[in-house]
């Protein structure tokens, strides 16, 4: 199929100013400045029906519709932290197809009147920050960017700002604040970012691939975006494929594209030809899911993952077979969570804390099935007591790993 | 000595991409630029930014402590970092991890007797699919190495060391 985001994999050197525009790149932020109005820009990706990739799935044109035109300056962010265990599809888009993520973020910020840009990039990210730097600079020098964009009123700027290692920077109330030069914990909300953001000012924050489907939304029209994927999920995802996959990667499908197709056609099925035994949908923030034929043959939309009792969120699967045990995964994702937590609220802070301390004693062999009910308890207490959705996520795996898979874990505890 | 004075081109290429009233915004860029020559951030360094920034130095001292790219202690010159998170995990993360640790006779958070590397493993880098995989955080700023294994990994582990030795 012709890739939307992913174009680089059709078009060699799509990284490269001249031949992005060649094909096609920066007509329609040139169309938007010159010919429409804001509002219009906004009306456009709010029919096509494009909806959050960051992992919350929220509609990308209502968001920006909710900015305050009562206060400002504006600002527009790109999340381009990219921390989640499980997800690495922002890095090969900024990569391979850097311009038409700036042309987004482009479109987005005059869509709500914002003259200046961030691009908040894990620290990791440090040789791709310098090379977002050179496209910037690129634009700028060819008058994509700049002051009177086009000989119209509108000017705009781009920076980078690189993060420095803490996953809780993806949750966008705690990037602001990162990007305010302070600690990045996350603010008590309401009010949210599109009245009260970056500096107190409106700001809309959205994530590297929402931007970068933008483009191609102004160029086609809403109604070609609306008619790939679901009524409930429109338009294409890049699904970050990892785990016991034979061939683990990226791979850029419509919504409603089954695990089955995803898992057997595109990632060539799991290794030793072993039984899938479990998926995890949205990264180490996922709820467990248990696998039979049904689920594998279960279209990926948001709506349709939530029957599963899971969340699509940045569609980051990750596959487990059958030499999987459950009582090491959670081990694992309870170690990332303690590690990340931000310490602001005593739920998390103090949570995931007793969570690792129990984990490691079923982990080692010297837990007993009381300690298991005391985990899976500590999990459930935390759940809808945590400032933001880190505290939340840190006990999906935990609960349903411990309610859907009970085998694997009174394996491992003493009788 | 000030990073004014040291680095005046990058300091106000920094300070240049925040409005003046929130200059304290540079905070982390500058604490890059502070680390970059030894590795971690000394007193001095931060009392420095603090200044520069009109901000108090337990502030600036918060953020090297939040984030894990920030340290305040000397270690290797080159910070080898491991992720062991569950995608990479998956695909053999743990043992090759202690595979490295048995060829470099150290064990995870330690350092190499010739105070060149230093092991450590770390969350989720963005890479799963490329496992197992580490970064570099060294004097040049970070660098990916992706689908490695333990042969390749010694050979940058003596490039790193050979390297170092012709700078002294």
């Amino acid at each position: 199929m012709t890739h939307i985001l992913l174009r680089h994999r059709d078009i060699p050197d799509l990284n490269k100013f001249e031949v992005y525009k060649k094909n096609g790149g920066f007509a329609a932020f040139k169309k938007a400045v010159t010919k429409m109005q804001p509002t219009e820009v906004t009306d456009v990706v709010k029919n096509s029906g494009l909806r959050g990739r960051g992992g919350a799935g929220f509609p990308t044109g209502m968001k920006w519709s909710f900015i305050d035109n009562k206060n400002w300056p504006h600002y527009v962010v790109a999340n381009a932290d990219e921390s989640e265990p499980g997800t690495f599809k922002d890095r090969e888009i900024m990569e391979g197809n850097p311009f038409q993520f700036l042309e987004g973020l482009a479109l987005a910020s005059y869509a709500v009147g914002a003259t200046a840009a961030y691009v908040y990039l894990r620290g990791e990210f440090w040789e791709l920050a310098a090379f977002l730097d050179e496209k910037i600079a690129e634009m700028e020098e060819a008058g994509y960017l700049g002051d009177k964009l086009f000989g119209t009123g509108y000017s705009l700027k781009i920076f980078t700002h690189l993060g420095a290692g803490a996953y809780i920077c993806g949750e966008e109330t705690a990037l602001l604040e990162s990007l305010e030069g302070k600690r990045g914990q996350p603010r008590v909300r309401p009010p949210f970012p599109p009245s009260y953001g970056l500096y107190g000012k409106p700001t809309i924050i959205n994530n590297v691939e929402t931007f970068t489907n933008v483009p191609l939304i102004l160029a086609n029209g809403a109604d070609w975006y609306k008619s790939m994927g679901t009524a409930d999920s429109a338009g294409v995802k890049v699904f970050s494929l990892s785990g016991r996959v034979r061939k683990p990667g990226n791979y850029e499908l419509p919504f409603g594209t089954t695990f089955r197709q995803l898992i057997y056609e595109h990632g060539g099925g799991i290794q030793e030809g072993r039984p899938v035994k479990a998926i995890m949908p949205a990264g180490a923030s996922s709820s467990l899911i248990v696998v039979d034929d049904k689920v594998l043959d279960t279209p990926m939309d948001y709506a349709t993952v939530r029957t599963l009792g899971a969340d699509l969120g940045s569609a980051s699967v990750i596959v487990l077979d059958d030499t999987v045990s459950l009582d090491w995964v959670i081990n694992k994702t309870i170690h990332f969570f303690k590690h990340e937590s931000c310490g602001k609220c005593t739920t998390c802070r103090e949570g995931t804390f007793w969570m690792r301390n129990i984990t490691d004693r079923i982990h080692s062999g010297n837990g007993s099935q009381g300690d298991v009910d005391l985990l899976l308890n500590v999990a459930r207490q935390m759940q809808g007591k945590c400032l933001c959705a880190l505290g939340e996520f840190s006990t999906m795996a935990v609960v349903t790993g411990i309610e859907r898979f009970p085998q694997d874990f009174k394996k491992v505890v003493k009788a | 000595m000030s990073l004014e004075k040291t680095h005046p081109k990058e300091v106000k290429q920094i300070l240049s991409k925040y409005p003046p009233e929130h200059k304290r915004s540079a905070v982390m860029p500058l604490l890059y630029l502070a680390q970059r020559e030894e590795g971690y951030v000394n007193k001095a360094a931060m009392q420095d930014i603090a200044q520069m920034l009109e901000i108090t130095e337990t502030e600036v001292a918060s953020i090297v402590g939040f984030y894990t790219l920030y340290h305040d202690e000397k270690a290797g010159k080159y910070r080898m970092q491991v992720c062991t998170d569950l995608p990479c995990a998956l695909r053999g993360a743990d043992e090759f991890m202690q595979n490295l640790c048995g060829n470099l006779g150290i064990k995870v958070g330690e350092t190499t007797p010739d105070g060149v590397v230093t092991l450590e493993a770390v969350t989720c880098l963005a890479a799963c699919d490329k496992a197992p995989m580490f970064q570099i955080q060294g004097p040049n700023g970070i660098k990916y190495h992706e689908n490695m294994t333990v042969d390749r990994t010694m050979e940058l582990v003596e490039t790193l060391k050979k390297s170092d030795r012709g700078v002294k």
